[in-house]
This record gives structure tokens, sequence and C-alpha cells, in this order.
């Protein structure tokens, strides 16, 4: 308990009008595995873009200290150079270019008249593969390998400059359970190697698991530095640090009163859009007014290709299969058609596929309802700011006017106005595709609540989630999902994880 | 130093109080926002008016006032309405995302169809105007084809399109030049409208068509404030209001006054202005131009929002199509008759018109009106450069240099926007 590798003492960094950091104080041991949290826009990032030199030295107050010396990184390279790397939720990988090529992009194995050795980069990368476990051809583009292979080469290529201090930010977020535990084993390797970790998660369950100090951060300042060993220190006790308050319950209270059916799916199957292969395979399933159903499946199940070969046939070949709206069948061709029918689709990547990140609040708001804002073909400007500010108003999207940018705000206040978008289209079914991704517990509860006022007023959603306790905590059913076929479904009262978990892996011949 | 720093410290508390201010101020709303913070909220857009007011000052300034001289105004009008007719299709295509290389070959293309029937077969000249605006939808609805439902990015397509279409101008006029167009085809693009009410010096017709003009703006800015305020949205004070009402209109009266003392009103700028503001209306208000910009800013999320993403697209090339024959028939009307060289280069044009009025490349921003201020402020400068008597060969550099500056501006507004939080 005194070899810190790293001291940031009393760190300011102010943005014209806010001050998103103040007076932040951190200190991570040699060989440790420190987590921060904090709830979204807490400044945690800010605070590691300060630290990797993307704000450079001057632009902020206040002093870091590595490995005894007060350092002041003038940008990335500067911070590499010292042996810091950082891992971005969005990985930092160029799809066409094999392993090999990524891990030494940038630091390239020269050989003779400075051109590149590539039997030596290989090589390098093999060795560099097998310690992250990662069982793949150096030469394989990266493009071909999953999100959780990915982050591995991510990993490899931070061995291979040589690190010191690594950063990892949101490291599982896409991750499945699976991959997740390699990869927080891995990080447990690394620590026995020594090398230091720093952990920006989420997942206050992996940090529980992995962490051996967590720091807090609320508002930009340091709440606390826990010690993880202390027995004391649970999940629940982070939680109230972050929020500065206790939550009662993560899941909202609700009664539960299904009515009538309002959607139903029978036999969906789907092909791949170009190889051959079902990814949706003869899937059934139905959701009540007033109902919240789950959709419960490993990474690559085919959830997200079943909602949205659902909603007007937007993933895959469509091969077969019958849509039900109150009991009569549509056939929903195009995403205007599924409006149309009453569905609503919100993404589980919002940046990507959710919302013009570039456009207002108002825009965003009104962009699947311009039909009913417009009369013959005009917009009602008017109207659409009353909608956008009524809908600012029952989610608590936090923006100081609706003709804020829509990319300036927080995960948490994105998805809000993703669900107002689509509550504007007065939808009698939703679908929500992960709509906790990457937000912090605070707005997770409010999500939870609007999901909640929705089935109270008669609305039906499906929810998609690869967080078991938050289907458990807010579905009135769960339907298991594995290799695109429906494995089972449970109501809520008869689930456990346990359960879900080995439906959800359950292999095509059992099911037979 | 305890004393108040003015109202314009702290922005996002200022709007928050001028919302609650709002709901008490009725229809004649008072101070709820002043000259600094407008003028500091858009300065990326207003960035590029500056520039233009300062080009202007400047060439007056260094041609001894003939820049601003009522023959001068004209000729500016004239000489660089088709490049304003094009940009105004040419911001749309940006803006969804794309670009058109051809539009040069097809005011070419479109000027020879015209001048084949009119000049070689005696038709009259409407029937001329008519085929060519045909002719132009025609090939905005192949270039939309490919773009939008065969999938191939615009670059190449009107690429293709940009030598097959110069080298169909060719087969039309069989390689040779014709003219003299007749004289009422002539007037399309040198035209004028003089004389209609009398005139003792000046021309009092486009003195009153002004006027009418500058009212009914007045009038519309009223109204769209007043809806603003029963909506409770933030607008500028009254005396605000009521000073940029006043200044538009003594720019536009000073501008009239200048062209009803030279030849009167040219018809081509009655075409120009019916344009900008149908496009006006079209971008802001319409579900169509909602569209254009959102398949700009995210096409998937566009697509996930029921936007009908290739029918819009096809539409958009149409669109093009069509403006570019417009430029097609006002270009060959002013040079009386078709070349097979005309429209060379105007795609660039009317591209850098978009880009210097605040277009992105990346899509999804920009304005009719940005785009015709860039290209007037491009039309201002190479004019001014030619009353100077300044060599091509400068002006050319001259022109690259204000392209790139213009976009680094915008560039670098953005990553002071960006850095702001």
């Amino acid at each position: 308990m005194s070899d810190p590798i790293l001291e940031m003492r009393s760190i300011t960094k102010t943005f014209p009008g806010v001050k998103a950091l103040q007076d932040v104080t951190l200190s991570v041991e040699r060989g440790e595995v420190h987590a921060i949290c904090g709830e979204n826009g807490a400044g945690k990032s800010t605070l590691m873009k300060v630290l990797s030199g993307v704000y450079p030295a001057g632009d902020y107050e206040g002093e870091i200290v590595f490995e005894g010396q007060v350092v002041s990184f003038g940008g990335i390279r500067d911070s590499e150079h010292a042996g810091i790397v950082i891992i971005h939720q969005e990985l930092a990988l160029v799809p066409y270019l094999s392993i090999a090529e990524n891990i030494f992009l940038g630091s390239e194995k020269r050989g003779k008249f400075g051109l590149i050795d590539w039997n030596l980069a290989n090589a390098e990368a093999d060795k560099l593969l097998k310690s992250v476990g990662l069982d793949e051809n150096p030469t394989t583009p990266v493009g071909q390998l999953g999100v959780g292979k990915q982050q591995l080469v991510e990993i490899a290529k931070a061995l291979s400059k040589d690190v010191k201090l690594l950063i990892l930010d949101e490291p599982t977020a896409a991750l499945n359970d699976t991959d997740s535990a390699h990869l927080l084993g891995l990080i447990r390797g690394l620590r026995d190697q020594g090398i230091t970790s720093i952990i920006i998660s989420h997942k206050l369950n992996e940090i529980d698991a992995i962490a051996d100090h967590t720091t807090i951060i609320r508002d930009g300042q340091t709440v606390e530095t826990l010690d993880m060993a202390d027995e004391s220190v649970t999940v629940d006790r982070i939680i109230r640090g972050m929020v500065g308050r206790a939550l009662d319950s993560y899941y909202p209270e609700r009664e539960s009163h299904p009515g009538e059916e309002v959607m139903r799916v029978e036999g969906w199957t789907v092909k791949h859009p170009t190889q051959d292969r079902l990814v949706v395979d003869h899937a059934s399933f139905d959701v009540r007014a007033g109902e919240v159903v789950g959709i419960a499946g490993l990474m690559g199940a085919g959830r997200t290709e079943l909602a949205m070969s659902i909603f007007g046939r937007s993933y895959g070949t469509f091969v077969e299969g019958r849509l039900f709206m109150h009991g009569k069948e549509v056939r929903a061709r195009t995403v205007a058609d599924a409006i149309d029918a009453g569905i609503a689709y919100a993404t589980e990547d919002r940046k990507k596929y959710g919302l013009n990140l570039i456009d207002d609040i108002a825009r965003n708001n009104s962009a699947a309802a311009l039909d009913k804002l417009s009369t013959r073909g005009f917009v009602d400007a008017n109207e659409e700011t009353k909608a956008a500010e009524e809908g600012r108003r029952s989610m608590n999207i936090k923006a100081p006017t609706v003709k804020s940018i829509v990319g300036k705000l927080s995960g948490g206040n994105q998805q809000k106005v993703v669900l107002s978008k689509w509550l504007l289209t007065d939808p009698d079914v939703l679908i929500l595709d992960e709509p906790t991704r990457g937000i912090d517990v605070g707005a997770k509860y409010e999500i939870y609540t609007i999901i909640n006022k929705l089935v109270a007023a008669g609305k039906a959603v499906v929810v998609i989630s690869s967080e078991l306790p938050e289907l458990l905590g807010i579905c009135d059913r769960v339907y298991t999902l594995s290799a695109g076929r429906i494995t089972g479904q449970l109501p809520v009262a008869e689930a456990d994880q346990e359960r879900l978990m080995t439906l959800m892996t359950q292999e095509k011949e059992l099911v037979g | 130093m305890t004393q108040t720093v003015g109202p314009t410290s702290e922005p996002e508390a200022e709007s928050a109080t001028a919302q609650k201010d709002n709901a008490t101020a009725g229809a004649l709303g008072t101070g709820t926002s002043d000259v600094r913070t407008l003028l500091s909220r858009n300065l990326r857009t207003s960035g590029i008016y500056i520039a233009f007011v300062v080009v202007v000052a400047l060439f007056a300034i260094l041609t001894g006032g003939t820049s601003l001289s009522p023959g001068n105004i004209t000729n500016i009008v004239l000489q660089y309405s088709y490049i304003l007719i094009l940009a105004i299709g040419m911001v749309i295509v940006i803006i969804a995302g794309h670009i058109d290389l051809s539009v040069g070959s097809v005011v070419a293309v479109t000027g020879a169809v015209s001048a084949v029937l009119v000049i070689r077969h005696d038709q009259p000249w409407w029937v001329g105007v008519l085929a060519a605006l045909a002719v132009g939808l025609a090939i905005g609805a192949w270039h939309g084809f490919w773009v939008a439902y065969v999938g191939i990015p615009a670059f190449i397509v009107t690429l293709a399109g940009m030598l097959l279409f110069r080298g169909l101008t060719l087969q039309v006029l069989n390689n040779i030049s014709l003219s003299p167009f007749t004289p009422e085809y002539g007037k399309i693009a040198s035209g004028f409208s003089n004389g209609l009410l009398g005139g003792n010096g000046y021309d009092a017709f486009t003195l009153l068509i002004f006027g009418v003009a500058v009212v009914v703006y007045a009038f519309s800015q009223f109204r769209t404030r007043q809806a603003r305020v029963r909506y409770n949205q933030q607008v500028p004070s009254f005396p605000l209001f009521v000073a940029q009402i006043v200044v538009v209109a003594a720019v536009v009266m000073a501008f009239a006054w200048q062209l009803a003392t030279a030849r009167g009103l040219p018809y081509v700028l009655v075409i120009l202005a019916v344009l900008i503001l149908v496009y006006g209306v079209v971008t802001k208000r319409t579900v169509f131009g909602r569209q254009v910009y959102a398949i700009g800013g995210n096409l998937a999320a566009a697509t996930l929002s029921g936007v009908k993403v290739k029918v819009v697209n096809f539409w958009i090339f149409v669109n093009m199509g069509f403006l570019a024959a417009v430029a097609g028939v006002v270009f060959s009307s002013r040079s009386n008759g078709a070349q097979p060289s005309a429209g060379n280069s105007f795609e660039l044009d009317a591209i850098a018109a978009a880009f210097i009025g605040g277009a992105a490349v990346t899509g999804g921003v920009g304005t009719v009106v940005g785009a015709m201020v860039g290209g007037l402020l491009v039309g201002v400068m190479s004019n001014g450069m030619q009353l100077m008597g300044v060599d091509q060969s400068i002006q050319s550099m001259v022109k690259g240099l204000v392209l790139l500056l213009a976009v680094a501006f915008d560039v670098y507004n953005k990553r002071r926007a960006g850095s702001g939080r």
C-alpha cells in the first residue's frame, strides 16, 4: 500500500461553461486492477482522456505522476511511449487488415532497407495471440472475427507496445458472458505478470469480481476509493456511492395485468444476407397488451436479427413466417409498413442506427413520425417542437432545449430521445433491443420506469437483453433463443438465471 | 467587478430564463435574446454572410465603386444565374451525401436539344424549353436509377454521366455550334421587364415588385414569430426583430434601386427568385426536405425510421436533372446558341458554391440560401477581378484558395463547437 504507479492530483478540467472535472484525485497501485465507476457524464472518460494525453498538458489543471515522475503528455503518442495504453469501447481496428497488420499498425516491424519484415511480424503476432489466449492465424482479417476476439486483438496490440498501464473502457459491454469471463480472466493474468489495469465498467458484478480497488466519481469529483478486499464492499455499496443514494431496488415495482394478444409471430425464418444459412429458424412468439416479454439469447443467437426482420424485413433475406397484429395477419415488407402496423423498434446501437447525431432533439424525435406532424407534405415546425418538448418532459431528457444537438447528450439521454421518437409513432408494440446498454444505473432505472408506464397504458413491450437479471427484473415472460430457434418460454416467476442459461445454450438436436 | 457582466455570460442559464420570459411575454415578446448571443450562436452559419459583406466591400473599394454600379450589379445577376440555379440542386444532392459531376454536360446537352429544335427545325421557343426540361428530367431519372436502385456511388454514376452526356451533346450538334436563337428565346436570359409603369430614369415596376416582396417578407416573418411565441419558443426581442426586417428591407431596396436605374428587372432574376423561394421551402418545411437531411445525417437511422431512402434518392437526382435543364436553357439563351463545349466545369462552380455556403462533405448539413451566398461570393469575386483586369490564371488560383479556406473555416468551427463539451 505505498507503491503507486500512477497518481493524478487535483485534476480540474473546464470546458466553456462547464466544469467537467473538479479536483479529482486518483491513485493506482502498481500491479492492481483498479476500477472506476460513475454514472454517465460523471467525468470518467474525461479523466481518462486527460491521462492519455487526448487533452494535452496545459489544457487542464493539476498534476499527473506516473512511475514517480511528473509527466505532461502532449498527445496519445507521448502517453503510449510512457507505457499507458487505452482501449476504447469502440474498438479501433481496421477490419480489412490482418491481425498482425493491426497489431503492428504504427509500429511496424522493420527489416532490411526499412521494409516491413512480415515473417517477423507474423511470428511476433503469433506469440502475442497465444499470450492472450486467442487461437487464430495472424494473417486472418480482423473483420472476420467476432467482437470478443477483436477485443483480444486490441489487448495483444497493447501488449506489443510494452504496456505498463492498461486502460479498458467498458471492455465487456459488447461481449457475451463466456467472452466476458475469458477477458476478465486475461486481465487477472496480466495483473499476475505485473501489468496494472484501470477498468471502466457499468457491470458492477464484474468489478466486484475482479477489481482490487474501486474509485467512484460523481459529478466530476472523486467520491471515494473503496478497498474491494473489504467484505462490506458490495455491489449495493458501490451503487450507493455512484448515485449518492441507495437504490432500494434495481427494478421498479409493477403489477402485471396482461390483456389481449397484440402481436404474434409464427414460424419466422430468415436467411443470412450473404451466406447460405438460417439466422432465424422457425421462431414463434407472442406478446399481449400490458405485458413485457423478454428475449434472452447469447450473442449470435439471432435476437437482433429476429427483431429487425420483423420490423419491415430490415435484416437478411425473408424466407417464411407469418406476423399477426391483433389477430389479423399483416405483411410488413418495409419499415414504413411496420410502423403503420403499429410496430416500433429501438435499436441496440443508437449511435449507428438510431439517431442522426448531428441534428437536434426535435428533429430526431420526429424522424419516424413526420406523417403525423405534417399536412400535405409540409412539416408543422411548431407542432414538432411541441412534441419534442412533451417528450423531453415525460422522458426527463436532460438538455438545455429541444434544439440541442443529440450527439452531445449522454448515452442515457440519447436513449430517452430514441424512446420518445418511437412513442411519437404511437405504436402498439415496442421492441426494445438492449435498451439499457452503456447507460448508467440511475438512467437505467428511469428507462425501466418508462417501460412500466408504457405497459400500464396498454402497450406491449418486447425487451431484448444480454443481462439476465434485467430480464428477470422487468419482464412477465421470457423466451430463450439459441442458434436462431426459440428453445423455451418461462413465466418470470418460474425463471432464474441458471434455467435461462440452460435453455439459451441448448443445442438444436436436443430441441428436436 | 461584482457588477453583472451582461446577459450573454451564461448561454444555458439564459435560454432557460428566456423560456420563462416567453410564457409571459405575449405576442410582442420582450428582450429574449440579444444581438451578441444571436451572432455567437449562429457564427457557423453567419460566417459566410460576414465573408460576403467583406468581399463586396473589398471589391467596391478596389474598383472605385464600379462593382456596385447599376450596370454591373445587373451583369453579375445575368452572368452567374445559371451557376446559382445549379447550386440549388447541387446543395440538395450534397446534403443527402452524394455529389453530381455531370451537371455541366447536362447543361450542354439540354441546351443543344433546345437549339436543334428552335434553330434547326424552326420550332417556337417554348417547344425548345419544354424539350430541354424533359431531357433534363430523363437524365436525372437515369442517374437516380443507378444511384438509388442499383446502389452505385453517385460519384461514379455522374462521372460516367459527365462523359456520356458530353458525347451526346457532340452527337446532337454534329460537332458544330448552333446560333443564333430567335429573339423570343434570347429574352429568357437577357430580357427585362421595363417601362410597364413608365419611368423617369428609373423603372417604377421593378421598385413596386421588390416593394411588394419586402412587405410579404416582413409579414410572413411576423406571423412565424407570432406562432413561435404562441408555442412558447424562444424568439429575438421585438426591437431586434424590427431592426432585422429593416436591414433586410434596406439592402433589398437598395439592390432594387440599382436594377431599376439600369435596365429594369431581369427575367432571369424572377426565375431565380422563384426557385430559391420554392426550394427554400422544400428543404426547410417539407417532409421530403427533412428526409434528405436525415439520409445525409445518418443513412442507417433514416432507413430504420421508415424513410424510403431509394425513392428519396431517386427524386433528388431527378430534381438535379430538372434544374440542370433550367440552367441549360438559361445558358443557351444567354450565349445565344449551343456549343459543344458549353457548361464545361460548371459542376465545379456549383459544388464550390454549396461548400463555400456551409454544406458538409459528409452530408446532412447545408442550406439553399447558404449555397446562393456561396455562389454569389464567387461571382462577386470573379466579376471584381475581371473589372480590375486581373489575369485569368490569378482568378483561378484565388477561387481555389477561397474554396479551401471556406471549408477550412467550417472544419475549424465544427471542431471548436465539438470540443465545447
